[in-house]
């Protein structure tokens, strides 16, 4: 009892001496500098990008830059529309062939899978985001485009009746390559979320549909699916993400060709290809208009990045949770690590 | 002994009619077949890695600096010896600069900021910088030290655009890991007289690092993959190098100006590199997962 009242007289022995606090003090203040820069250099760095580009700007204005129709660099005509047509194309292509595979996968890992293959498998999927970018380019271009391409031109004598589908030339680097070859560089991180918020469904739900005589499938349908939507949902965003970001493997895989292209089979351009294939010889209003490119491509992402996150924190939230990103400690961060552009 | 069998009405009544069973074994069906289709690309890329690089790969390959030649027999064209110390250099660099920073910031977070609205701003902004694709990291680096400066590329330049890309994912897990850190140990300490600082050096430090470094070899091996930061910030060239202030060649970049080529054996030579740039990853990887095994928090 006397030793833990502290009679005041005393009290100044205890203390610490000012010199003492000192490094208290300075770790503190560092520290909130160090955060505060962070800050500082976004902002920094958004702002001298929308410097560099503003000639761009000036020049055709914001809106007849990212919509006219017309990329011809030597006629200093930038009109950034294919790029950005380019990009949503192949961003939408691999949402469609990868987020169902994704989620398929995460339901069989968490649902249906023996618990002894649950672990190497979800190792498995996830080793395809250590692949970096330019050896999915490096693959895609020497081994999947060339045996696809007589399956290609066959689909496209099929659907020649299909506008933009069917009809044309195969070529053999083309918008349909880099949406399938996106969609395997996305599946990790859509597979990874989707698992993550499918583990937080509670247990006596999914045991309340099986009691009541559901099948397996009825219960994923009636108590995991409705649970998990807007997470699943955040999870593709953040892939969208992804591969509208993604430069080095759509560069190698979209052929490079500075107009929209006439069909799905045939050579386009996307945003993030044209800043790494022409920013080194670019000169000038050229080398502007790359940079207001990657200024789209910049406000794109965040846009794409912020719905995502906000979805997947409100799925986690509404169950009471904790936000994934907290609990990402786990394999979702490992995905969101080694996905790259 | 068996109980009676249940009569052929009460199966009819209370089972499952072939109708649903017939679905739900369709769907569970097509699920285990998307799921080995998920597989499907992994096991194509590793055996071409596998078939095309191994065969690119020799004593050579890894001893001798590309040549620029491009028509001649393979064994003219050289192999990746500057592009390896140049990867290694860089994202050594890189992860010099974005580890203590990322760690602190981290640290900041989890012990000072907490909930307050500047922590809020700061993870927000973490977040937003996650999400940059990385070619903008280039363009940043080049706008404000390359065109800023007036001077040319540079080692260092690249390597501070993979310490961009490096330094969220690090303030990310890092934060996580900290989180994880029992507050009982921090009140002992802090109860036992420790001042705060020591607290986070001799305490909660310790207790995170092995989480911490698999964060960090995560985020590393990511770094070591990217091409699209360096080509307009470390550039390429032919030689090997040890300066950091000067042109720098890096597997990636190496295997991106290969690809390009109508000659075979430089095709050759990307594979090889690719191969080497995949087992580095790989084993960048494993030691993450081994590390991760070994912490006591997570």
């Amino acid at each position: 009892m006397e030793a833990a009242t502290v009679p005041g007289g005393d009290r100044a022995l205890l203390a610490r001496s000012p010199l003492a606090r000192l490094p208290d003090r300075v770790l503190k203040y560092g520290l909130s500098v160090l955060a505060a820069l962070i800050l500082a250099l976004i902002v920094f760095f958004f702002i001298r990008l929308v410097g560099e580009a503003r000639p761009a700007f000036a020049k055709a204005g914001v809106l007849g830059f990212t919509f006219d129709n017309n990329w011809t660099p030597s006629a200093e005509r930038f009109g950034a529309l294919p790029l950005v047509l380019g990009t949503l194309i192949t961003s939408a292509l691999a949402l469609l062939i990868g987020v169902p595979v994704a989620v398929a996968a995460a339901v069989y890992v968490s649902e249906l899978c023996p618990p002894r293959v649950r672990g190497p498998l979800t190792i498995l999927v996830e080793l395809l985001a250590a692949v970096p970018s330019v050896v999915y380019g490096l693959w895609g271009i020497f081994f999947l485009a060339p045996k696809l391409q007589g399956a290609e031109q066959w689909v496209a004598d099929r659907l020649s009746f299909v506008p933009f589908i069917g009809g044309g030339l195969v070529t053999i680097p083309n918008y349909f390559i880099t949406g399938l070859v996106l969609a395997i560089m996305i599946l990790p991180i859509v597979s990874a979320i989707s698992r993550e918020v499918m583990t937080t469904v509670p247990l006596d739900q999914k045991e309340a549909a099986l009691g009541l005589g559901a099948t397996r499938w009825e219960m994923i349908r009636i108590a995991v699916f409705p649970y998990c939507r807007s997470g699943i949902v955040g999870g593709a965003m953040l892939g969208l993400g992804r591969a509208i970001g993604e430069t080095i493997a759509v560069t190698i895989l979209i052929g490079d060709a500075p107009k929209l292209g006439s069909h799905l089979f045939g050579q386009g351009y996307s945003l993030a290809a044209v800043v790494a294939n022409e920013f080194g010889e670019a000169q000038g209003v050229h080398r502007s208009a790359l940079f207001a490119a990657g200024l789209v491509l910049f406000v794109l992402t965040l846009l794409v990045n912020g719905v995502a996150r906000a979805l997947v924190v409100r799925s986690s939230r509404s169950t009471g949770q904790p936000a994934p990103r907290g609990s990402r400690g786990g394999s979702a961060l490992v995905a969101d690590t080694a996905v790259g552009a | 002994m068996s109980a009676p069998a249940p009569s052929v009405e009460l199966v009819a009544r209370f089972g499952v009619s072939p109708a649903r069973r017939r679905k739900d074994r369709v769907a569970r069906g097509a699920i285990l077949a998307a799921t080995i289709l998920a597989l499907v690309p992994l096991v194509l890329i590793v055996y071409y890695l596998l078939s095309k690089g191994l065969g690119a790969w020799s004593s050579s390959f890894f001893t001798t600096d590309p040549t620029g030649n491009t028509f001649f027999k393979s064994s003219s064209i050289g192999g990746i010896k500057s592009a390896i110390f140049g990867t290694i250099e860089m994202v050594a660099l890189a992860s010099a600069i974005a580890v203590p920073v990322g760690v602190g910031v981290a640290v900041w977070l989890v012990e000072y900021g907490r909930n307050s609205w500047f922590a809020h701003a700061v993870r927000f902004f973490v977040d937003v910088l996650t999400g940059v694709p990385s070619i903008v990291f280039g363009l940043f680096i080049y706008i404000v030290l390359v065109v800023g400066t007036g001077s040319s590329f540079a080692g260092y330049k690249g390597s501070l655009a993979l310490s961009l890309l490096i330094l969220p994912v690090v303030i990310r897990s890092a934060e996580v890991i900290l989180l994880l850190v029992p507050s009982g140990l921090r009140e002992s300490a802090l109860a036992l007289g420790a001042p705060r600082w020591k607290v986070i050096a001799s305490i909660v430090l310790p207790t995170a690092l092995p989480g911490m470094v698999t964060g960090v070899l995560l985020a590393v091996a990511r770094a070591a993959g990217e091409t699209a930061p360096l080509l307009f910030t470390a550039a390429a060239t032919k030689k090997t190098s040890y300066d950091l202030n000067g042109f720098m060649n890096s597997l990636p970049v190496q295997i991106y100006s290969d690809v390009t080529s109508p000659t075979t054996s430089v095709v050759n030579r990307a594979w090889g590199a690719a191969l080497t740039l995949v087992t580095l990853i790989l084993l960048l990887n494993l030691i993450a997962r081994l590390i991760s095994r070994r912490s006591r928090l997570a």
